[in-house]
């Protein structure tokens, strides 16, 4: 039993963190939401160099053949940052379907592409309704009727809707299924969009922790320097509980999300209980602290200026991507509310 | 990342298991706040002794078996699943063990862990007192070193003292300079409660027993060589304790996944009724995921404490989350009670509620005792995310 990270991970974490800081700023994600696309182009090049596009892209397809668990943490300084370029899904979603698809023709016209950073491919699940980043994509993989479609987005028509979050871009996407190629249907379907929601849960999840960590770090830097009453109202202890009590809640939802990592690597059975836990949990604190910041930041964290609103929104959009709360409950209580269910003492791992 | 036990784990989890079932009496021992309960318990500890399960963590030499943090969890499991007897000792064992472990002298560790691990004695805890609870560096009681070097003269009062009815020993701080103030100044002091000028008053808690007391201590002698660590040095040793008891040892994640489990059952039991009320269902959910997520950081702390870490701010979040989990698991059991759920355990139409009951009004005091929920708050808010003090 090992439930650390490897001293290697931890580096690579440490890296991207700094990359990820200093590169997508708010200041350059206000600049990003000003423009047509919300993309950037420089920016995608950069991670596809660090090798992130290409991480679980299989090596025989020039990719680094790692697992989610080796994401699992970038995935996380993503969040931390509000990354909007499609790398968590990208990673998550998009190259582990190509890669298990079975069309060994796409997989290999493609993974190489994505790996380089030279190609953005999107999926769109029927639990989305909406396809995030159709508008960038060189190639879409869409849900349609239990089959799976590869579609060029030239052949599609896109529909963009405006999000809370500046930063996603949502699209209603049709397709003319005489345009496409359907590349797996049946219980071959239903399985690759089952791992695929369940990968893209994980993607929230871990940009969920990202997130609610970057708004405690905010709210702790302004309630040090806003003074009240002659002192920083960061030493009143109605501020200072509501701070704790993210602190100690994202405590617990870390765990959850590094199992359900482990267990989508491992292709463990217990991945969809795992991923279920995993998202409420982290999707429940990133909602706590989206509240409580605001509210210390008075209102001043009710303004357009104040940086929180980008990570706030973020986690807001979060609550029902890849599967809404309600759904996720559902799937716990099918686990363990099952006759044979493990449940108790020594019944974790 | 290796979330699999090993073979050598699995094994000794099945040792665990055998012995277990060969020895928990199978009769529900009485509380240990009553006389006979605490004499059932205190042999219980000396059979858990005799098979080298009294402390596992703790080397051979001193009865124990030199388990690593992994082996202590999966003990723990067992001990939950297998519902064993809580540990009446818990003061001694899982809180003054560690810290004479660190601060003992050798002297010091031959005498008193042995006595510790077989029941022989049983420690309680001496640090609130009357004007000092949350405050605790405003303790006024004194022990004053005799002419000759030899002894210290004890004065004054501690209160809450889990236990301290019927245990044997209390560990406790007291002020050796009477100049001194706030955390200065305090010493760390073993006291054998059968001193002459001890007297111990009896509180009885919500459940009417007397689960803890008052001790009030008057012109108490106790030799120097019962002083742990040095003279004025009894805050930086209490805070190892208090490091102890927030973080791993207090509290394994065992116990709330077996109440956890039970809350399961009970809501399957009654789920006609239970979901009249539809957030009880999503209560129930919460109860298992928030076990299974204490659990899981639990071991990551294991797993980092193995690899040479100390435990840090982890032991104020786990010490809330743990108690607000266990509130929370227990009203949710009285909720799918219902009209049960007020009733005494020994009520002829209480039925399955014992268990319910008594767990609820124990866990009310979760979020005091331990150092209260609000002052844990404010350690994380100063020193995990190093908000401004003043
Ligand atoms: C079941 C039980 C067993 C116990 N066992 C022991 C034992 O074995 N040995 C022992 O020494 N003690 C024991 N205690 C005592 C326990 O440690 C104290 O009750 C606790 O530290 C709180 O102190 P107090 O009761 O004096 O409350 P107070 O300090 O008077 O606090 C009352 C309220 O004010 C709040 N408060 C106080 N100061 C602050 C602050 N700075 N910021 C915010 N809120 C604050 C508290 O959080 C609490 O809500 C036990 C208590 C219980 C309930």
């Amino acid at each position: 039993m090992d439930f650390t990270f490897s001293e290697d991970q931890l580096l690579f974490q440490e890296s991207v963190r700094s990359f990820l800081v200093n590169e997508n700023t708010p200041e350059a994600i206000r600049q990003l939401w000003e423009t047509e696309s919300g993309r950037s182009d420089a920016l995608w090049a950069q991670l596809a160099e660090m090798g992130l596009t290409g991480m679980t892209v299989p090596e025989e397809h020039g990719g680094l053949g790692m697992s989610e668990l080796d994401f699992v943490l970038l995935a996380q300084e993503a969040g931390y940052v509000a990354l909007s370029e499609p790398l968590v899904n990208s990673v998550l979603v998009a190259a582990p379907l190509l890669a298990e698809c079975g069309n060994a023709e796409l997989a290999a016209e493609w993974l190489p592409k994505m790996a380089s950073g030279d190609a953005r491919v999107v999926v769109g699940l029927g639990i989305n309704k909406l396809v995030e980043d159709a508008h960038c994509a060189d190639l879409l993989l869409l849900e349609q009727d239990g089959a799976i479609y590869a579609v060029d987005p030239a052949k599609a028509t896109l529909r963009a809707n405006q999000s809370v979050d500046p930063g996603r871009k949502l699209f209603g996407v049709e397709f003319n299924s005489a345009d496409a190629t359907v590349i797996a249907d049946g219980d071959t379907a239903q399985s690759l969009i089952a791992n695929a929601l369940n990968r893209g849960a994980l993607g929230v999840a871990a940009q969920a922790l990202g997130l609610a960590q970057r708004m405690i770090d905010l709210s702790v830097q302004y309630t040090s320097e806003r003074k009240q009453f002659g002192v920083a109202i960061g030493s009143f202890q109605a501020v200072k509980h509501h701070m704790a009590n993210i602190a100690y809640k994202l405590e617990y939802a870390k765990t959850p999300v590094y199992r359900a990592a482990y267990d989508i690597a491992n292709k463990l059975p217990r991945a969809t209980l795992s991923v279920s836990h995993a998202k409420l949990a982290a999707c429940e604190v990133a909602d706590l602290a989206a509240k409580n910041s605001i509210q210390v930041h008075g209102a001043m964290g009710y303004t357009w200026e104040v940086d929180l609103h980008i990570f706030m929104k973020r986690a807001w959009a979060f609550n029902s991507s890849f599967g809404t709360a309600g759904f996720h409950k559902q799937r716990v209580a099918a686990a363990i509310l099952a006759d044979d269910a493990p449940l108790g003492a020594g019944a974790t791992f | 990342m290796k979330l699999e036990y090993t073979a050598e784990h699995q094994a000794f989890r099945e040792e665990v298991r055998a012995w277990l079932k060969a020895n928990v009496p199978a009769e529900p021992l009485q509380s240990f706040d009553t006389e006979a309960g605490f004499q059932q318990h205190r042999e219980w500890e000396a059979k858990l002794y005799e098979g080298r399960w009294g402390m596992i963590t703790w080397p051979e030499e001193m009865g124990g078996r030199g388990a690593d943090l992994m082996q202590w969890l999966i003990f723990e499991e067992e001990y939950y699943a297998a519902s064993a007897p809580l540990r009446v000792n818990q003061n001694g064992i899982f809180l003054l063990g560690p810290t004479l472990m660190e601060y003992g002298t050798e002297e010091q560790k031959k005498r008193f862990l042995n006595g510790m691990a077989t029941g022989k004695d049983i420690w309680c805890q001496g640090w609130s007192e009357p004007n000092a609870g949350s405050d605790m560096a405003a303790i006024r009681s004194r022990a004053d070193l005799s002419e000759d070097g030899m002894h210290y003269v004890i004065n004054g009062q501690k209160t809450w003292s889990t236990r301290a009815v019927w245990a044997d020993w209390c560990f406790g701080m007291f002020r050796t300079d009477p100049e001194s103030e706030r955390h200065h100044g305090l010493t760390f002091i073993l006291v054998p409660l059968d001193s002459e000028g001890i007297t111990v008053r009896p509180i009885p808690q919500l459940d009417g027993l007397p689960g803890f007391a008052e001790i009030f201590f008057d012109n108490v002698k106790v030799p120097v060589d019962c002083r742990l660590g040095g003279e004025g040095e009894g805050w930086k040793v209490a805070m190892a304790t208090a490091g102890f008891e927030r973080g791993l040892m207090l509290r394994s994640p065992a116990r709330f996944q077996e109440t956890a489990r039970r809350l399961v059952a009970l809501y399957k039991a009654n789920q006609q009724s239970a979901d009249e009320d539809p957030s009880i269902r999503d209560e129930v959910l919460s109860a298992y995921m928030d076990a299974e997520a204490y659990c899981l950081t639990t071991y990551q702390t294991a797993c980092r404490l193995m690899q040479g870490g100390k435990i840090g701010a982890e032991a104020s979040t786990n010490k809330i989350f743990w108690s607000e989990l266990d509130q929370r698991m227990h009203a949710t059991g009285l909720k799918i009670l219902a009209t049960r759920g007020e009733l005494e355990p020994d009520s002829p139409d209480a039925g399955d509620v014992g268990r319910w009951l008594d767990g609820w009004l124990f866990a009310q005091s979760g979020p005091i005792y331990a150092g209260t929920n609000e002052i844990q708050r404010n350690i994380i808010a100063e020193r995990m995310l190093g908000m401004p003090r003043k």
